[in-house]
């Protein structure tokens, strides 16, 4: 069952084939067999998941069911979600229990779409590896010895070992995009603003954006259908009219004029990753395509100015985590002062910590110009990059990260290589702009995926490409033996 | 050599919305602790604001009457510190793009007009309270108040004495609520005045200032820079230093004391609020709260002089209150403006003197405006004298009706009826024979003591003037 397409899964819901309740209690079958090896699921949510799948199964049968009715999904564990644990991976949460569902849980369970638990990431979303849990890290579903990229590093390996059919995950450097390249999965981050960011543990606000992880780019589509939307709770959520992302999938590509940046195939990219994009790309080319030179000269101020402008907004936005009302508290303070003090520094990690520390340094007196201004200069020049660049294609294509899936323990001690890794990704986060990765070939049998980039409100149409790539390679239906 | 005074004052403005700035939440006083506190003002984890879009419009209504320029476009900024009535560890604010930019506001000290810069006014959420003695032996918090609206307005430092400052913070208060911006609570935190105050030689930079916070009356506000300004230079003369500090006031002893040095301050980090949009206002906004501006204060006192004919006395005091100018105004309308000057003796004399002694405003006056308007018609038509009014008015105090109800069932009524007074009239002649000797015999002032018997005999309600005229025809017979 668990090698079916959402549409698939879907037709045979809806033909009475199967039902939700075997769909979902097979899922939780392979969580309980596999996931104790793999820690991609910080909480497994059986019960309720039962419970959501006899109430779609009602709904199927009374003909009341949507097209995702029935079929489970899994939330990353940033998403809060209304009686169930929402940690975000981190010991300061590890007793948290929202009462309150992010407005994406909301409409996946308006979907009807049974929640099978929630995945594991890095602690606050910051990390490239989900090594940075609380709860330890996740491994590859392709190799154990592997990371699965990060943050939403749980999501992706649920889906790349099939223990979840579709995962939300959310995006504020790369954290979608990075670990489906290294999963060897679909994942999509929207333009800024698409899914509304209410009930999403915050780390940087202007970052932060949701989206679907999944086998494929249809399936990305249906579940994007599910997610985005105006949201008034949300001042940042954009008002515009609903868009039906799988209405172009099966649009030609001829004539589609896709850019290749000379600066993203540079230093530092592994041969055998180039050769894969490129590869890819020229899959995508034989399909109609045109390939385009441009460039993205300050694609190298990306990576520091997101060091800057993340860290700063975290500093803020995790000083809720005070010990005071919610989350963990030290025993017994004895003033204040020292209620803050030891909450905060039991209940953060060292690379939460780090971030809080850079950030309120880049925000202090007499280094507020210096870094924080400077930073949001460079931001509106590496925006500018991509207008520019966009003026002459239609999208972008490249390498996700600069190398396949690295080794659990390998860049813990170096955090500076680690920020560094993401330098193609950040960019597009920087702009606000959508980004994909799709499933594009193996090195060492470890995935890699091919970085799509558009402009602002693209989101059909690189899901389109990708599902046209998707038609005419296996990338995205490969599994790790162990898995099928 | 003689000492300056240099005064500044930070206003926080309690707007009157229905709901907080950043959430649905009520913001209505005295509920019970943490009833009117959300998931938002609490500042859990994923919880988003979302701007109240009535403080905008109130916002531009005090930017235009204090001719100050407008933010066409203003951001709301974080500013960082941790404290326990701070859920979110941070308070939305605005920092370097207020709302409400320079502007003025003018005032009157002993005959002397004179103009105080308004630096600028931006909006804010207000923090919640810790609260003692609930909790045995622990501090509980309260955030029912975390996320009401504020509006603080900035003064320049332009008051040169405790009395200025008073003046222009009782100016501003009068002002917030005849925009019906604020409704000017002090006792309940609706109105708070922090005052920066320091003094110099004339000439000299400006000197340390200290700063007095949480004073819920502009007596004690007087009180206590009066007390600063001579603590200061008190320092100052002896050789020492003024320490930059925020102090209370002690009212019970008439002493400021020092609350904290601005050694332990926090640096702030502000940072433009990455979860609100930059507030954009355009002119049309602009032009539309404009439309439905209410009379200013100082508009108001110029037109009662010129169009009610006022001294500028009656129509300072009549003023000084929206709620008591409406009252005015409304005994006026209702009796179409014939007398607003009588209208005017009326709410100035007897209605607030009965009020002050009960202890009530104007808004709890148990005579209600078409009340006295209606009192005051049957005075202007003769039905009774000024003086039989008194009794109605007091009458009408006690709940007993109306004017009409009143002088119908006490039988006041003015006697008008000639014939009648011509009788009370040859009476009191008849029985004082002496004295129409005397006045015959040239003794005109007795005049005053036959008007004075005819109107005891008519029991107050024969018309004076009449009395006047028939004695006075009936004496030259």
């Amino acid at each position: 069952m668990h090698n079916l397409t959402i549409k698939q899964m879907s037709e045979k819901l809806h033909a009475g084939e199967i039902t939700s309740v075997q769909l979902t209690q097979h899922y939780l079958d392979r969580i309980s067999k596999y996931d104790a090896e793999l820690n991609a699921y910080v909480t497994v949510t059986p019960e309720l998941a039962m419970a959501m799948a006899e109430e779609a199964d009602r709904q199927l049968s009374e003909g009341t069911a949507g097209l995702l009715t029935g079929i489970p999904v899994a939330h990353k564990d940033i998403f809060c979600t209304d009686g169930v644990k929402t940690s975000c991976s981190s010991k300061m949460l590890d007793n948290f229990i929202a009462p309150y569902d992010a407005h994406v849980v909301t409409q996946l369970k308006k979907a009807g779409m049974p929640i099978l638990g929630k995945t594991n990431m890095d602690e606050f979303a910051m990390g490239s590896s989900s090594e940075s849990s609380y709860y330890g890290p996740t491994k590859n579903p392709w190799d154990h010895q592997a990371v699965p990229g990060g943050s939403s590093g749980g999501a992706a390996a649920v889906i790349a070992a099939g223990l979840a059919p579709m995962a939300t995950g959310t995006d504020t450097g790369g954290s979608i995009r990075q670990p489906a390249s290294f999963c060897g999965i679909t994942g999509i981050k929207p333009t800024y603003g698409t899914v509304s960011r209410f009930g999403i543990v915050a780390y940087a606000s202007s970052f932060d954006q949701a989206g679907p992880m999944t086998r494929s780019a249809e399936d990305a589509a249906w579940l994007l259908d599910a997610m985005a939307g105006f949201d008034q709770r949300d001042s940042t959520s954009l008002h515009r009219e609903k868009t039906d992302y799988a209405a172009g999938l099966n649009n030609s590509l001829k004539g589609l004029k896709v850019g290749v940046p000379a600066e993203y195939f540079g230093e530092g990219l592994d041969p055998q990753v180039e050769k894969i994009v490129k590869d890819a790309i020229a899959e995508v080319e034989k399909l109609g395509a045109e390939i385009v030179e441009v460039s993205l000269p300050n694609k190298d101020l990306a990576v520091p100015a997101y060091y800057v402008l993340a860290p700063a907004e975290a500093s803020s936005n995790l000083s809720r985590f005070d010990g005071v009302r919610f989350g963990h508290r030290c025993e017994n303070p004895k003033d204040l002062q020292d209620l803050y003090n030891r909450s905060r520094s039991e209940g953060f990690g060292a690379e939460v910590k780090r971030r809080i520390m850079v950030g309120a340094y880049a925000l202090s007196a007499g280094f507020y110009d210096a870094y924080y201004v400077k930073a949001q200069k460079l931001r509106r020049l590496v925006r500018d990059d991509f207008t520019r660049a966009f003026e002459q294609c239609d999208v972008i294509m490249g390498p996700v990260a600069p190398t396949p899936a690295f080794n659990i323990g390998e860049k813990t001690d170096d955090p500076t290589s680690m920020y560094l890794a993401d330098l193609y990704t950040i960019p597009v986060n920087l702009a606000g702009l959508p980004g994909m990765s799709v499933p594009a070939g193996f090195v060492n049998d470890r995935p890699v995926g091919l970085h799509i980039v558009g402009p602002y409100f693209s989101e059909t149409k690189l899901l389109n490409i990708a599902h046209q790539y998707q038609q005419v390679t296996d990338w995205h239906t490969r599994m790790p033996a162990q898995y099928q | 050599m003689s000492w300056e005074v240099v005064i500044g004052l930070e206003i926080h403005a309690q707007l009157t919305t229905q709901t907080k700035i950043f959430s649905g939440s009520s913001i209505a006083y005295g509920a019970e602790p943490n009833t009117q506190a959300c998931a938002i003002d609490l500042g859990m984890p994923g919880m988003l604001p979302v701007l109240n879009e009535a403080v905008i419009g109130k916002s531009i209504r005090l930017a235009l009457a204090l001719n100050a320029e407008i933010g066409k476009k203003s951001v709301f900024e974080r500013k960082n510190y941790f404290y326990p009535d701070l859920p979110k560890g941070y308070q939305t604010s605005q920092l370097e793009y207020p709302i409400v930019g320079k502007g003025h506001l003018e005032i009157e000290v002993d005959g002397e007009k004179k103009k105080i810069g308004v630096t600028r006014a931006h909006l804010e959420e207000d923090a919640g309270k810790s609260v003692h003695g609930i909790v045995p032996g622990m501090s509980g918090i309260d955030l029912n108040r975390a996320g009401t609206p504020l509006l603080e307005i900035v003064s320049e430092p332009d008051m040169r004495s405790a009395k200025e400052a008073v003046a222009y913070a009782r100016k501003m208060h009068e002002l917030v609520q005849y925009l019906g911006i604020c409704d000017g609570n002090m006792q309940e935190g609706s109105f708070r005045v922090d005052s920066n105050v320091s003094v110099r030689r004339p000439g000299e930079p400006l000197g340390t200032r200290t700063e007095l916070k949480n004073i819920n009356s502009f007596r004690f506000i007087e009180k206590a820079i009066e007390f600063e300004i001579e603590r200061q230079i008190e320092i100052l003369e002896s050789g020492g230093k003024i320490v930059q500090e925020t102090r209370l006031y002690d009212a019970d002893n008439d002493v400021t004391r020092s609350m904290r040095t601005k050694e332990e301050a926090n640096d702030y980090r502000y940072f433009p609020c990455p979860d609100l949009l930059p507030v954009m206002i355009t002119d049309e906004d602009i032009e539309a709260v404009r439309a439905q501006m209410p009379e200013l204060p100082d508009a108001k006192r110029a037109r009662y002089v010129s169009e009610f004919g006022l001294n500028d006395y009656d129509a300072g005091v009549l003023t000084a209150s929206r709620q008591l100018a409406e009252y005015y105004e409304a005994v006026v309308s209702q009796t179409q403006g014939k007398d607003p000057k009588l209208c005017a003796n009326w709410v100035m004399t007897d209605l607030s003197g009965a009020l002050n002694k009960a202890g009530l405003s104007i808004s709890d006056s148990p005579i209600t405006a078409e009340q006295l308007a209606g009192m005051i018609e049957r005075i202007l038509d003769d039905t009774i004298s000024g003086k039989i009014a008194k009794q109605v008015f007091d009458a009408m105090w006690k709940g007993e009706g109306t004017a009409d109800e009143i002088i119908e069932s006490k039988g006041l009524k003015q006697i008008t009826d000639s014939s009648a007074i011509e009788a009370l009239v040859d009476e009191v002649l008849a029985n004082n024979p002496s004295q129409v000797e005397a006045y015959k015999g040239g003794q005109e002032k007795m005049l005053g003591y036959f008007v004075g018997q005819v109107m005891k005999a008519s029991g107050g309600q024969a018309n004076p003037g009449q009395v006047n005229q028939i004695l006075k025809a009936k004496l030259s017979d």
